[in-house]
């Protein structure tokens, strides 16, 4: 796997699809190819986020800590990334991420990201599109979801408020 | 000859008067140890009581046979006049007599002629052995007021050094005092012979006639008063040379430590504008200096010319007049003309002696700060060394600063020698004065301190600084390895004699005896200095072994280790070491196969591509020696472009650089020069970029083929920096590897004889000299790209080095470790632990420790400060302490405020809000 190969794994990822070529390669460049035996964690919830994990082969499971314990909320495969949120901002991790198989990741630091980021307007630029893209699925999900909610109540009260049999 | 050599040796053989006993050699001479008067290495106030004191006898010496040489000189004058005169222009009667042998005309020519060379030779012979001994007696005595200044330097006070900069010391030592070598053979010798000359020729003319006489010496007087007052002058202005020229000394010294400053400030142009006018003062000074000087010397010639005038004139007058004969005034005007040649060396000897005295002055005038310590206090070696017991009492101690304000005021108070003691302060508080004044680094203005009933300030250094142990904030650590530097603290004297075969005895019994004439200490510095005992050690194993715990004891053995792991040790010199070092790679390989671990580590392999490798070590297959087969270089190495020439590579590097230098122009095209990611790259710099713009622009238009030769190289280089497993450009493909594979095994096979010992090659079996410890173990790469490798490897190579016992000997190399200029290459937390270990080493009955572990982390200093404890119990120490907190352990606490020793007492005792003690603690 070569840096170019790596390049058009990143470029695929709706995050970065609209930075320019020579700056995706820089970043692809810049990151490290780490592999990981199963069973060995790419990062741990609460965590401070260093990195973004772009899998290129093996699969990761998303594991998320609740009262009850660690609960498994996705696997993850080739070319899905992880962590890409937590690096733009200095939130912890919110999971735990945990090699299920034998897995290859490009590891995409934070602090080249962000510089890169800081120095390419256009690329802020890209990300913010993407941001927003993301924002306005999230808000139709959370429209369609209120408007399951108020439904659901509606449906409630109506049963509520028919007669008893 | 013979006799004046021997003469010459005699006069020399001046008893030297013995400063030390020989320590080492005080079987062999049995020599009493009389103090000698101290005098005798104080700086004299001028250069002629330096020069009479220190070599009176040897002036006197070279008075005599210069004077001694003056008949064969007249002869050898006064012959060729003989020859031509009788035996040449017939004007004799054949045959003369000599000593009764009567010789005819040839015969007498030949005679003649014959003690012409001989005189000739006698004559060179003078003036070899005047100039060789003038030469050597100026070599001798420069070598001692070197030697002096040198000592006087080490006498100083250190409040010296914290206010003025050394810079000004160097020219001192080195540059301004070699003129004084060359005055000194003609100081007596000198004057002495012309001034007789001319006085001769002087009292010749008066004979003659007492009128021309007196005109001939007319001038003299006028020259003997106005050149000295124009001399003057020029004196001050070489002082004011002088000194300016050390401040272009101290300048360029303090550009060199305020490098920082200066680019961070943008103070380049202040700084040049500010050496500018320097110079241009020197220039000032020393263009009045050339106008005076040749002023003087045209004033010079007039009143000599004036001479002549008063002897035609005057001469002229008394001939014609009858009152003087023609042959008398021929002969004056003769005397005359032999008369300049040695009034112009007593005057160039006269401003010479003037500069030499000003240089002398102005060196000893900076060499005498108040405040010098006693050379017997610094030198004395007591026959034995008693340890101290009992008590430190210190009584009143103040110590007063230059404007009058009290650093330490009064300070009393008694510890025991087998007590701990912190002191605790603010910043100036007077606490590390107090630690300076214990140490007797600073003494103190009023009060005293006896240790166990003697005064401190009258103990000899032998006693304080082997009994008495010191370390402050910013230790310094000398050039060369860690080992000297922590075994200073051991060597005081020569303990054992060197051993030198008969030449060398006899070479070193020359240069002591040599030593001995100029004053200088006359130990020998290839003895064996080392003194076991001291450390509490039998031998060199002992003393290892004495070392290594010390290491731990301060936490540095795991650095020590870091560095043996880093450094390189030689098979040859530690066959044994190289043995168990091959058997910890052997062992290494089978853990990680036991662990299943074995992709952390690419082994070498000779018929395998390494990937964790760059290109050029996969090429090689070893580790360079020389500059030959430097990794930079080897794209311009002859015989790597014919062996890749062989296998027919050279055209698929430079495509594969080719690419590269595309990939990399393409995505470092917007970045500034010096953006740190340029730094992630090991392979291409900010400026090679444009080069590579350029490369890849002639390739677009004209082929590859366009190229010239150094462009072609520029592209090789490339791809042998090319790591596969962490660059990933996908050039170095599986086949190309096998090509690589080829060109390793072509390299190899058709090495020259001569270059054989230009690399090392890897060797499962051999140890590798030029690599380092570690890669030897490993015999591989660890791999890019494995998130366990960082963190496992370095701990499985740890275990297998523990399993077979090999911690000690990386430690024991890792003190081979140079620790730089200053100690540079370590970190001032390494430095300060270093500097403890040496301490602690030599086991001093005091041990005084100047917020010595400040640079550390809490974690290794709560370390250190056990361990140094436990290495300290039941002896003394006083530790000043950047925290307060930190006295809790302390068996007694002193608290310094304002000077003063506010409060005393155990810790549990002052740890109250209302104590100051506690207040420190709170403001933590």
């Amino acid at each position: 796997m070569s840096l170019l190969q790596e390049y058009e794994l990143l470029r695929r990822i709706p995050f970065f699809v609209e930075i320019e070529p020579a700056k995706l390669k820089l970043l692809a460049f810049m990151s490290e190819r780490v592999g990981y035996d199963a069973g060995k964690v790419l990062c741990r919830q609460g965590d401070p986020a260093d990195a973004a994990y772009l899998i290129i082969e093996g699969e990761a499971d998303i594991i998320v800590n609740t009262p009850s314990g660690p609960v498994t909320i996705a696997t993850l495969g080739a070319n899905d990334i992880v962590g890409e949120m937590a690096i733009l901002g200095d939130v912890p991790r919110t999971a735990t991420v945990r090699a299920k198989t034998r897995l290859v990741a490009l590891r995409i630091a934070k602090e080249p990201f962000m510089r890169m980021v800081r120095e390419f307007p256009m690329m802020a630029i890209s990300i913010m599109r993407e941001l927003a893209h993301r924002l306005e699925l999230t808000n139709n999900q959370l429209r369609n979801a209120i408007s399951e909610v108020q439904r659901l109540r509606a449906a409630e009260h109506h049963a509520d408020a028919a007669p008893v049999a | 000859m013979k006799t004046t050599a021997a003469v010459a040796a005699a006069v020399e053989a001046v008893p030297v008067a013995r400063l030390l006993p020989r320590i080492g050699q005080r079987d062999a001479s049995a020599e009493p140890s009389a103090p000698p008067p101290p005098a005798l290495d104080e700086l004299e106030p001028t250069v002629y009581r330096f020069i009479l004191r220190h070599s009176w006898r040897q002036q006197i010496y070279l008075l005599v046979v210069t004077l001694a040489s003056f008949p064969f000189l007249y002869v050898a004058l006064s012959l060729p006049k003989t020859i031509i005169n009788q035996a040449i222009r017939e004007s004799a009667h054949f045959p003369q007599k000599i000593h009764g042998i009567s010789l005819d005309r040839i015969p007498y020519l030949m005679v003649l002629c014959g003690l012409f060379l001989l005189f000739v030779v006698v004559n060179g012979a003078f003036k070899q052995h005047i100039n060789t001994y003038k030469g050597r007696l100026g070599e001798r005595m420069l070598r001692r007021f070197r030697y002096q200044l040198y000592q006087h330097l080490l006498r100083f006070p250190l409040a010296y050094f914290a206010k003025s900069s050394a810079a000004q010391i160097i020219p001192m030592i080195t540059a301004e005092c070699e003129s004084l070598g060359g005055f000194i053979g003609d100081a007596i010798a000198l004057p002495a012979f012309q001034g007789g000359t001319f006085l001769t020729i002087i009292f010749f003319m008066f004979m003659q006639d007492p009128v021309l006489g007196t005109a001939a010496v007319a001038g003299i007087p006028v020259q003997a008063y106005v050149i000295p007052r124009l001399q003057r002058k020029v004196n001050q202005l070489n002082r004011t040379r002088v000194r300016s020229i050390r401040q272009v000394a101290d300048r360029v010294n303090e550009a060199s430590a305020g490098m920082v400053e200066i680019h961070a400030d943008d103070l380049v142009k202040l700084h040049l504008t500010d050496f500018a006018h320097l110079l241009g003062s020197i220039y000032d000074i020393r263009f009045e200096i050339y106008q005076r000087k040749f002023f003087t010397k045209r004033l010079n010639n007039f009143i000599n010319q004036l001479v002549p005038f008063f002897f035609y004139s005057i001469g002229g007058y008394l001939v014609i007049r009858g009152h003087l004969s023609f042959g008398a005034l021929v002969a004056v005007l003769a005397a005359y003309k032999d008369m300049a040649s040695p009034w112009k060396e007593l005057l160039n000897f006269y401003q010479n002696k003037e500069n030499s005295r000003i240089i002398y002055d102005q060196i000893v005038e900076q060499f005498q700060p108040p405040g010098l310590a006693g050379v017997e206090q610094l030198l004395e070696e007591p026959e034995t060394i008693p340890h101290f017991a009992g008590e430190i009492v210190a009584t009143n101690i103040s110590l007063a600063d230059d404007d009058r304000s009290r650093t330490l005021d009064t300070v009393s108070f008694t510890l025991r020698l087998d007590e701990h003691a912190a002191v605790i302060g603010q910043a100036v508080s007077g606490k590390s004065e107090l630690a300076q004044v214990l140490a007797r680094l600073i003494r103190p203005t009023g009060g005293r301190i006896t240790i166990g009933g003697r005064n401190l300030a009258e103990l000899p250094l032998a006693v304080v600084g082997r009994r008495i142990g010191y370390v402050s904030a910013t230790p310094y650590l000398f050039a060369g390895t860690l080992r000297e530097n922590l075994l200073l603290a051991l060597r005081h004297r020569p303990i054992r004699p060197a051993e030198y075969d008969d030449g060398t005895a006899r070479r070193r019994a020359r240069q002591l005896d040599e030593t001995r004439r100029a004053g200088n200490i006359d130990l020998d510095l290839h003895a064996d200095w080392i003194d076991y005992e001291a450390a509490g050690v039998a031998d060199r194993d002992g003393l290892a072994g004495r070392i290594a715990a010390i290491l731990d004891e301060v936490d540095l053995a795991a650095d020590v280790y870091d560095f043996g792991l880093r450094g390189r040790i030689d098979p040859e010199v530690k066959p044994e070491l190289a043995a168990r070092l091959l058997e910890a790679r052997r062992a290494l390989a089978r853990r990680l196969a036991e662990e299943g671990i074995t992709k952390l580590v690419e082994t070498y392999d000779l018929a395998r591509y390494n990937a964790n490798a760059s290109v050029a070590e996969n090429l090689l297959f070893g580790t360079p020696i020389g500059p030959v087969f430097d990794f930079d270089a080897l794209a311009d190495n002859a015989y790597v472009l014919r062996v890749l020439d062989e296998v027919g590579l050279t055209d698929d590097l430079i495509e594969a650089g080719r690419q590269v230098a595309a990939t990399m122009t393409e995505m470092f095209a917007d970045l500034p020069p010096g953006h740190p990611f340029f730094e992630q790259v090991s392979f291409v710099s900010a400026d090679d970029l444009p080069e590579f713009a350029a490369i890849l622009a002639t390739i677009e238009s004209g082929g590859v083929k366009a190229l010239d030769a150094a462009e072609r190289r520029k592209l090789l280089s490339l791809p042998f920096k090319l790591v596969i497993a962490r660059h990933r450009f996908g050039v170095i493909d599986e086949p190309m590897q096998q090509r690589l594979l080829a060109a390793r095994d072509a390299f190899r096979r058709g090495l020259p004889e001569d270059a054989r010992g230009q690399i090392a090659f890897f060797d499962p079996e051999h140890y590798n000299a030029a690599a380092t410890v570690q890669d030897n173990v490993l015999f591989g790469k660890v791999a890019y790209g494995e998130a366990e490798a960082p963190e496992r490897v370095p701990a499985v190579l740890a275990e297998v080095m523990d399993g077979l016992q090999l911690r000690p000997a990386i430690i024991d190399a890792g003190l081979d470790y140079p620790v730089g200029s200053g100690g540079s290459r370590l970190s001032l937390a390494q430095r300060q632990r270093a500097a403890l270990a040496r301490e602690l080493l030599k086991r001093p009955d005091i041990l005084i420790l100047n917020e010595a572990t400040g640079a550390l982390d809490a974690q290794t200093q709560a370390k250190v400060a056990a361990g140094v404890r436990r290495g300290m119990a039941g002896r003394c120490m006083v530790w000043v302490l950047h925290r307060a907190a930190l006295a809790r352990d302390f068996d007694r606490v002193l608290v310094m405020s304002g000077g003063k020793l506010q409060e005393q007492g155990q810790f549990a005792e002052l740890d109250r809000k209302d104590s100051l003690a506690g207040l420190l603690m709170a403001a933590e």
